[in-house]
C-alpha cells in the first residue's frame, strides 16, 4: 500500500493549479460574474490543450491513459478555483461527443430533474423537451427544470458523475479552509487576531477535520471506483463542502454576507452540486443497502 | 495512490491469516469485565502466542503498512485486543524502545514483548489533565535514589499493573516543561496505594494512585533528568496514530450488525434510521482510508505520527458516539438493558472523546500546528 500522491499526480495538480490560476484567477471570476452566463470558450480550449477534458481517453485516441485518480485530482482544482461550465458532463463526454476531448464543444447532460448550462451547451445529452430556466441560486451556473426528471432506476449510470463532483466539492472544502484560517489570522477584534478565539479556531479546525476525512474517502473511491466507495465519499465531500462554505461565512462575520465577498460562491456552488447524480438521500441509500449485502 | 498490498505485505496478511486461523479456536472464553486477574493472564496469555509466533514486536518496528495490516486482519478476524498490553506495547515500550539506554531496553522490553509484564501510565493528576504540564507529584535525589511523594489520577490497568511509566517534577523553579523526569515506577514498590475508581459504566477500569516517599533507583529513568516532556511527547503521538485502527474495522462490523438487526425488528423500514445507518456507513469507510493516508504519509517521512492523528482521532471518536446512538435507536426500549448488546459500549464510547486528549484540545492542536492559528487560551 503506498496510499498518497504519486510524483506525477503532485505534478499534475500543481500544473492545474496553475493553469487555472492563469486563466481564472479572482479577475476572471468577477468578470465572469458581471457578464453573461456563458462559458469562456478561450478558458475552456485551454482546458482541452491541458488534457482536462480528455485525460482518461486512450494516447491513441488523443488522450493522455490516465484514470480516476487523475481526474479527480484535476476536478478538485476546478472546484478550488469555482471554475464555472458544465465541467463533468463535458469530461465524461470526451470520446463520446465530438470536440468534447479538445475543449471545442462544450456538453450538458440531464441530471434527474435539472440540466445545468443548456442554452450556452453545444450538445445536450439526454431528454431536454420542454425544459424550462429557472433563476439559479448559484449566479456562475445557469440552471433549466426538465418536465422529464426520469426516475432513478431508468437513469443511465452516475457513478463517475457523483465522483468528479465529490472531487469538485473536495476542492471547495479545502479553499473555503484556507480562506477560513487566512481571515482568522489576519482580522483582528478585541486586540488580537479572531483565530486567538476558541470558539473560532475550533470553527476552522473542524473543516480540516472535515476536508481531510473526505479527501482520504474521495482519493480512495477514485482508486477503487467502487459504488459504494464513491457513494460514501459523496456524502462525505457533500458535508466537507457545505458546512465548511457555511463555517467559512461565519468567520468573515459581515464581510462574509456580501456580494463582494468569494464565500458566498463556494457555499452556492456546494449546494447545486449537492443536486447532481441522485442527490445525498440516494447516496444514503447505497450505502445503507451495502450493509445488509452480506447478510441476505 | 496505490490501496494494493505490496508482495511482501501480501505474503504478511496470508500467514497472518492462516495463523489467525489457527490458533483463535483453541483459545480460552474470555473472562469477565470486571475479573482484573483474570483479565490481566487472558491479555498476558494472547500476546505470549503473538511473541512465540513472531508477530511480538509487529507496533515497534515493522513499517506502518504492516502494523495496519495485523491490526485489520486480527480485529477480523475477532482476535483479542492488546488490553493490558496497551500501554507496554504503545507507550511505555516505544518510549524505553526510542529513548532507553541498551540496558534499560534489555531489562524493559522483552518482557513486554513475550506477555510478561503489564505496564501502567501514570501522567495525570488532579490538578493536571489536559494541562499535562502542571504536574506536581515531586521527587527528590537522595544518592542514587529519587523519592518521591504525590498522586496520579486515572491510571488505567494501575490493579494489575508491574511498572508504571511515571511523570513527576524534579525541578520545581524550572520553567514548567523543563523540570519534569520520566521514571519506570515498579508497582510493588513500598509507600504506593492504588484505589480503584469506578466508571460511569460500572467497572473499575482506572484507578488513583497516591505515592508517599516511593523510591525509585536513579538507574530507572528514561532520558535525561528534566528532560522528560520530550521523552513523553514521543508516546503521545504513538497513542493518537495508530493505536485506534483496529477499532474503525470493528465500527464497521458492530455498524453490519445494527444493520441486520434493524431488518430483524423492522426498524429497517425506517428511511430515517436507513439513511443515518447508511452516513455511518460512509463514515466509517472515509475513517479506514484516513487510517491508510495517515499511515502511507507516516511510512513516507518514516516518523511518528503528528498532528494527522489528531484529524484521526477527533473524527473517529465522534463518530463512534454517533454509532452507538444509533444503536439505541435501531434497539429501541432495549437500549435500557444492560445486558442487551450495545448498551455498555454505547457507556463505554463516552470516554473516547475525553481519554488521550480531548476533543477540544485535538481541535487546539490542529488550529496551531496545521492551520498556523494564534495560539488560545
Ligand atoms: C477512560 C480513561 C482512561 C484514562 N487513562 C489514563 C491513564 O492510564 N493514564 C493517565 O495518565 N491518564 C489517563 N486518563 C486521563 C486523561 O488523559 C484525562 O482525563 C484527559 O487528558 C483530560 O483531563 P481532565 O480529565 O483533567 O479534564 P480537564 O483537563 O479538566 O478538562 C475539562 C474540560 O475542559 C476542557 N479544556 C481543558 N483545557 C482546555 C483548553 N485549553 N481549551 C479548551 N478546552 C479545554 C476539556 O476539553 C474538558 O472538556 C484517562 C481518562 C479516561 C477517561
Amino acid at each position: 500500500m503506498r496510499f498518497g500522491l504519486t510524483e506525477d499526480q503532485r505534478a499534475l495538480r500543481d500544473a492545474t493549479r496553475r493553469l487555472l490560476a492563469r486563466h481564472f484567477g479572482g479577475q476572471a471570476l468577477r468578470a465572469a460574474l458581471d457578464g453573461p452566463a456563458r462559458p469562456d470558450r478561450a478558458l475552456w480550449r485551454a482546458l482541452g490543450e491541458a488534457g482536462f477534458f480528455s485525460l482518461r481517453l486512450p494516447e491513441a485516441r488523443g488522450g493522455a491513459g490516465l484514470g480516476l485518480p487523475e481526474a479527480v485530482l484535476v476536478f478538485e482544482e476546478a472546484g478550488r478555483a469555482l471554475l464555472p461550465g458544465p465541467l463533468v458532463a463535458t469530461h465524461l463526454a470526451a470520446g463520446a461527443v465530438a470536440g468534447a476531448a479538445t475543449g471545442e464543444a462544450v456538453v450538458t447532460d440531464v441530471d434527474g430533474g435539472l440540466v445545468e448550462w443548456l442554452a450556452a451547451a453545444d450538445v445536450v445529452r439526454g431528454d431536454a423537451t420542454g425544459a424550462v430556466p429557472l433563476r439559479s441560486l448559484d449566479p456562475l451556473t445557469p440552471l433549466h427544470r426538465v418536465p422529464s426528471g426520469r426516475p432513478a432506476h431508468e437513469r443511465r449510470d452516475v457513478r463517475l458523475t457523483v465522483l468528479l463532483t465529490a472531487a469538485e466539492q473536495l476542492g471547495t472544502a479545502g479553499r473555503v479552509c484556507e480562506l477560513a484560517a487566512q481571515h482568522a489570522r489576519a482580522r483582528e477584534q478585541f486586540g488580537r487576531p479572531v483565530g486567538a478565539f476558541q470558539a473560532v479556531a475550533h470553527l476552522c479546525a473542524g473543516m480540516l477535520v472535515r476536508t481531510e476525512t473526505a479527501r482520504a474517502a474521495v482519493y480512495a473511491a477514485a482508486v477503487t471506483g467502487d459504488p459504494v466507495d464513491v457513494a460514501a465519499a459523496r456524502l462525505l465531500a457533500d458535508e466537507a463542502a457545505v458546512r465548511g462554505a457555511r463555517d467559512c461565512l461565519q468567520v468573515h462575520g459581515g464581510m462574509g454576507f456580501t456580494w463582494e465577498s468569494e464565500v458566498h460562491l463556494h457555499l452556492k456552488r456546494a449546494w447545486v452540486r449537492t443536486r447532481r447524480g441522485g442527490g445525498v438521500t440516494e447516496s444514503e441509500e447505497v450505502v445503507a443497502a451495502d450493509l445488509l449485502a452480506g447478510t441476505a | 495512490m496505490d490501496l494494493s498490498d505490496t508482495p511482501e505485505e501480501e505474503e504478511f496478511r496470508a500467514r497472518l491469516r492462516a495463523w489467525l486461523a489457527a490458533v483463535l479456536p483453541g483459545l480460552p472464553p474470555k473472562p469477565p469485565p470486571d475479573d482484573w486477574p483474570a483479565r490481566r493472564a487472558y491479555d498476558l496469555g494472547w500476546q505470549h502466542r503473538l511473541h512465540d509466533a513472531g508477530y511480538a514486536g509487529v507496533h515497534w518496528d515493522a513499517s506502518p503498512a504492516i502494523r495496519l495490516i495485523f491490526l485489520e486482519e486480527t480485529e477480523k478476524a475477532g482476535a483479542p485486543y492488546v488490553g493490558a498490553n496497551f500501554v507496554g506495547l504503545l507507550h511505555a515500550g516505544p518510549t524505553i524502545a526510542a529513548e532507553g539506554t541498551a540496558e534499560q531496553r534489555a531489562r524493559w522490553l522483552p518482557p513486554i514483548l513475550r506477555g510478561e509484564e503489564v505496564w501502567c501510565q501514570g501522567f495525570s493528576e488532579p490538578e493536571a489533565g489536559s494541562d499535562l504540564a502542571a504536574l506536581r507529584t515531586r521527587a527528590r535525589r537522595e544518592g542514587d535514589t529519587y523519592v518521591v511523594t504525590g498522586s496520579k489520577l486515572w491510571t488505567s490497568h494501575a490493579e494489575v499493573a508491574d511498572w508504571c511509566e511515571l511523570l513527576v517534577r524534579t525541578d520545581p523553579e524550572a520553567p514548567r516543561h523543563r523540570g519534569i523526569t520520566w521514571l519506570a515506577l515498579p508497582m510493588d514498590t513500598p509507600g504506593i496505594t492504588v484505589r480503584p475508581l469506578r466508571t460511569l459504566a460500572g467497572s473499575a477500569e482506572f484507578a488513583e494512585v497516591f505515592l508517599d516517599e516511593v523510591r525509585v533507583p536513579v538507574a530507572n529513568r528514561v532520558g535525561d533528568e528534566n528532560d522528560g516532556w520530550r521523552v513523553t511527547m514521543v508516546t503521545l503521538s504513538f497513542e493518537r496514530g495508530t493505536a485506534f485502527a483496529g477499532e474503525v474495522v470493528a465500527c464497521r462490523r458492530v455498524l453490519t450488525e445494527l444493520a441486520a438487526a434493524a431488518r430483524g425488528n423492522g426498524r429497517w423500514d425506517d428511511p430515517a434510521l436507513r439513511r443515518r445507518l447508511g452516513r455511518l456507513g460512509a463514515e466509517f469507510r472515509a475513517l479506514w482510508r484516513l487510517v491508510q493516508w495517515n499511515v502511507s504519509a507516516a511510512g513516507t517521512s518514516g516518523g511518528v505520527p503528528g498532528a494527522g492523528g489528531s484529524v484521526f482521532k477527533l473524527r473517529y471518536s465522534h463518530a463512534r458516539q454517533e454509532l452507538y446512538d444509533a444503536a439505541a435507536d435501531v434497539l429501541g426500549d432495549d437500549c435500557l438493558d444492560l445486558d442487551r448488546p450495545w448498551t455498555l459500549d454505547r457507556l463505554s464510547s463516552l470516554s473516547y472523546t475525553i481519554a488521550a486528549g480531548t476533543s477540544q484540545i485535538q481541535h487546539g492542536i490542529i488550529a496551531e500546528r496545521i492551520l498556523g492559528l494564534p495560539k488560545g487560551r
